[in-house]
């Protein structure tokens, strides 16, 4: 039994890919249509607009044979504005990693400390409600107006975005720290540093790092859309770009590449959480 | 320009007086106008002989009294014994090392940035010993703050933006210059396919419509032509700010009906059959600026010589780019991901003007865009009258000040002889859009002539 599910699952996964590839496939068949105008004319336009169409959806075997030719050569460098898919998402990669990093850094000292207090916990409830919603892209003028640099304020607003669910999540879980172990402690006469980090920290360890994984997922949400209003380098600008190009394949490409390394991500999170979980 | 003043002149008026409101009387103004190397240098002696004369006598009057005592040639002489003004003067003469050569410049990917972005491929920039990195930018507020916050030296900016920077409108004020128009004409009016048969504008009550920008030459043409046809842009129509790139999908998902843009926006919704292009904006105005080169005065006072520097290689590709036959090379350079990202033939449809209208047609249109460097203090008037006229800015303006100020007319001319190009001999001249006269010295009379108006 437990054989027969062992491939079953993956069975079902390549009918559903192909079942979505032939749809897609029957969906963007070219429409053989008589060409309304002159062969000059016909010059001067793309192809559908000459047969009196707009232009139509890419094929799956378009966005293959981008996907491929990205593929071939992913790292080449063009100039300020043309650089391969490889190298847009190393950029895209590194700010989300240094913006997170420095979240990491701010947020769980001080969902730590506000974790230990209820009164602060409470007081300061209503800032971390009301920030904690806000959009990336309002952040953004504000981060350039005061940063006055567009790639900082790129990695600001990661900061921003992923410090949130991190504190939340750091401050509850070492709130809901059990009290008889916290009360074991005491009976010990266990000093308060060493209660923190060897009763507290690893009892909250599976909650702050569940918040860290809500985190680098949003973080990376983030970060496209950002590109996209900055520009410069990075795959969101790589979107912003070629959707100037109206270059479906292209975009169809990226939104894969995007969905790739987000999986990546998570997966290295889910890894680490796995490492600090405990049975009780 | 005090320096410019010559204090061996004992009986000078301090009153200024000339066509640009530069210089103290008109004979400065053409000695400065004239622009050629002789003339220069000239100018730069008198220039280097002013300050060793106002070094000696600091004092004005008894600069004067001795200058009228001993005679102005005779005063020199006596100076040129005691200074070595030769060395001075050639010192002064050469145009100073760039202060710096790596420099970046912004720009939005349509074909108004064609002499910004071409510079770049076509090696403009390296002649006058820059290096410049061209960045392409999302959008026309991000090009603006990341200007403003000096992550670019100089910018592509549309013509209105370094007018409603200096004046704060839309941003804080910080003083702004145009020292070189990079475009006019190369716009168009497009429609959606789907109005194919609704050409007469009186019927386009209810159509939303896209500008690149609030402080563009779209918008305000845009209005200008709807008010004209008698709607009234605010309460008949709807008009929205969308980056230019983004105007061909949100035309094709229907969220708008047409939009007065920039090209290669036009050519490419006729290249994807999603619209046909109306009317050039050259039937409404023929000669209309549209985009600018645009640095901070800071940019412009703090690094004169890249300034120059910058400046020349723009006017060189300007005047490269004006003469038709260079028009398919370059729009060869400028098509590729680097830069506009657009199929080659959609950028040489634009720039030659043999173009495909989106209804079966081929039209052929030489001037649809064309080059011309010289920033007319009239256009930044006439830009001024609208901004007042849609109620952007409210209050007086001081047009001729602003104009001055922030279209540096003189300094392109002087440019534009080095590049071999014709500068004209004034200023400002009227011109009329949609057959309308245009008089830079009435513009608030023109302002009060219009029906439709917000002020």
């Amino acid at each position: 039994m437990n054989r027969l599910l062992g491939w079953r699952a993956p069975l079902l996964s390549l009918v559903v890919f192909l079942l979505l590839i032939g749809v897609w496939h029957a969906l963007t068949l070219p429409k053989s249509a008589a060409q309304t105008v002159n062969a000059e004319y016909a010059a001067l336009v793309g192809a559908e607009a000459s047969t009196g169409q707009k232009s139509a959806f890419p094929s799956p075997r378009d966005v293959g044979v981008k996907i491929l030719e990205h593929l071939r050569d992913p790292f080449y460098d063009h100039g300020p504005n043309d650089k391969g898919i490889g190298i847009q998402l190393g950029f895209s990669v590194a700010r989300v990693l240094l913006g997170y990093l420095l979240a990491a850094l701010v947020a769980i000292p001080v969902g730590f400390l506000i974790g230990m207090s209820p009164t602060v916990y409470r007081a300061l409830d209503p800032y971390i409600q009301v920030l904690k919603p806000i959009s990336p892209l309002a952040w953004m003028p504000l981060a350039l107006f005061t940063l006055k640099d567009s790639s900082v304020s790129a990695i600001f607003v990661i900061f921003i975005c992923s410090l949130w669910p991190m504190l939340i999540n750091t401050a509850f879980g070492v709130a809901s720290v059990r009290r008889e172990w916290l009360n074991v402690a005491r009976t010990l006469e266990v000093g308060p540093m060493r209660t923190a980090f060897r009763v507290i920290l690893p009892a909250a360890a599976p909650t702050i790092m569940t918040g860290m994984r809500i985190s680098i997922g949003i973080a990376w949400l983030v970060i496209v859309a950002a590109e996209m209003l900055v520009g410069g380098t990075g795959i969101g600008y790589f979107v912003w770009n070629e959707w100037n190009n109206l270059s479906i394949t292209n975009i169809l490409t990226a939104i894969l590449a995007i969905g790739l390394v987000g999986m990546l991500l998570d997966l290295m999170l889910a890894k680490l959480t796995k490492l600090v979980t405990f049975p009780e | 320009m005090s320096a410019f003043k010559d204090p061996f002149d004992a009986s000078h008026s301090l009153t200024r007086g000339c066509s640009c409101g530069l210089h103290h009387d008109e004979a400065a103004h053409q000695a400065d106008l004239a622009g050629q190397t002789s003339d220069s240098e000239l100018l730069g002696n008198r220039v280097v002989e002013a300050a060793v004369m106002r070094a000696l006598f600091p004092e004005d009057a008894t600069r004067r009294r001795f200058i009228n005592a001993v005679g102005a040639g005779t005063a020199m002489a006596a100076i040129s014994s005691l200074f070595p003004l030769g060395m001075a003067k050639e010192a002064f003469a050469q145009s100073g090392p760039l202060e710096k050569s790596s420099i970046k410049v912004g720009f939005i990917p349509i074909t108004c940035a064609t002499p910004i972005i071409m510079s770049q491929p076509m090696g403009f920039y390296g002649r006058q010993g820059l290096n410049v990195d061209v960045v392409k930018t999302a959008g026309w507020a991000v090009i603006r703050d990341k200007t403003l916050n000096k992550e670019y030296d100089a910018a592509h900016m549309l013509s209105p933006m370094p007018i409603a920077i200096s004046l704060g409108v839309g941003s804080s004020p910080i003083p702004y210059t145009v020292p070189a128009i990079e475009n006019i004409n190369g716009q168009a009016i497009t429609l959606s396919i789907k109005h194919k048969d609704r050409r007469d504008p009186k019927s386009w009550k209810g159509f939303k419509f896209a500008v690149p920008f609030d402080y563009s030459m779209h918008n305000y043409l845009l209005r200008y032509f709807l008010a004209e046809h008698g709607l009234d842009p605010d309460r008949d129509v709807q008009i929205r700010s969308v980056p230019p790139p983004e105007m061909v999908a949100n035309l094709r998902a229907d969220n708008i009906d047409g939009f007065l843009a920039p090209d290669p926006v036009n050519q490419r919704a006729v290249y994807d059959g999603v619209g046909f292009i109306h009317t050039l904006t050259k039937e409404l105005w023929p000669g209309h600026p549209c985009c600018a080169f645009a640095a901070s005065k800071e940019f412009v006072t703090k690094m004169p010589n890249t300034y120059r520097a910058l400046l020349k290689a723009i006017m060189e590709a300007t005047a490269f780019a004006a003469k038709p036959e260079n028009r398919k090379q370059i729009a060869e350079a400028i098509a590729p991901a680097n830069y506009l990202n657009q199929p080659v033939t959609v950028v040489e449809q634009v720039l030659t003007g043999n173009y495909a209208d989106g209804l079966g047609n081929i039209k052929k249109d030489p001037n649809r865009i064309d080059f011309d460097p010289f920033p007319w203090h009239s256009f930044a008037i006439w830009i001024m009258s609208q901004m007042k006229r849609w109620g952007q800015i409210k209050g007086d303006v001081d047009y001729a000040r602003v104009a001055r100020e922030v279209f540096l007319a003189t300094d392109a001319m002087k440019l534009m002889k080095e590049a071999g190009m014709k500068p004209p001999a004034t200023v400002s001249k009227k011109f009329s859009v949609m057959g309308k006269e245009f008089d830079p010295a009435k513009p608030d009379a023109y302002i009060a002539s219009f029906a439709i108006k917000r002020t």
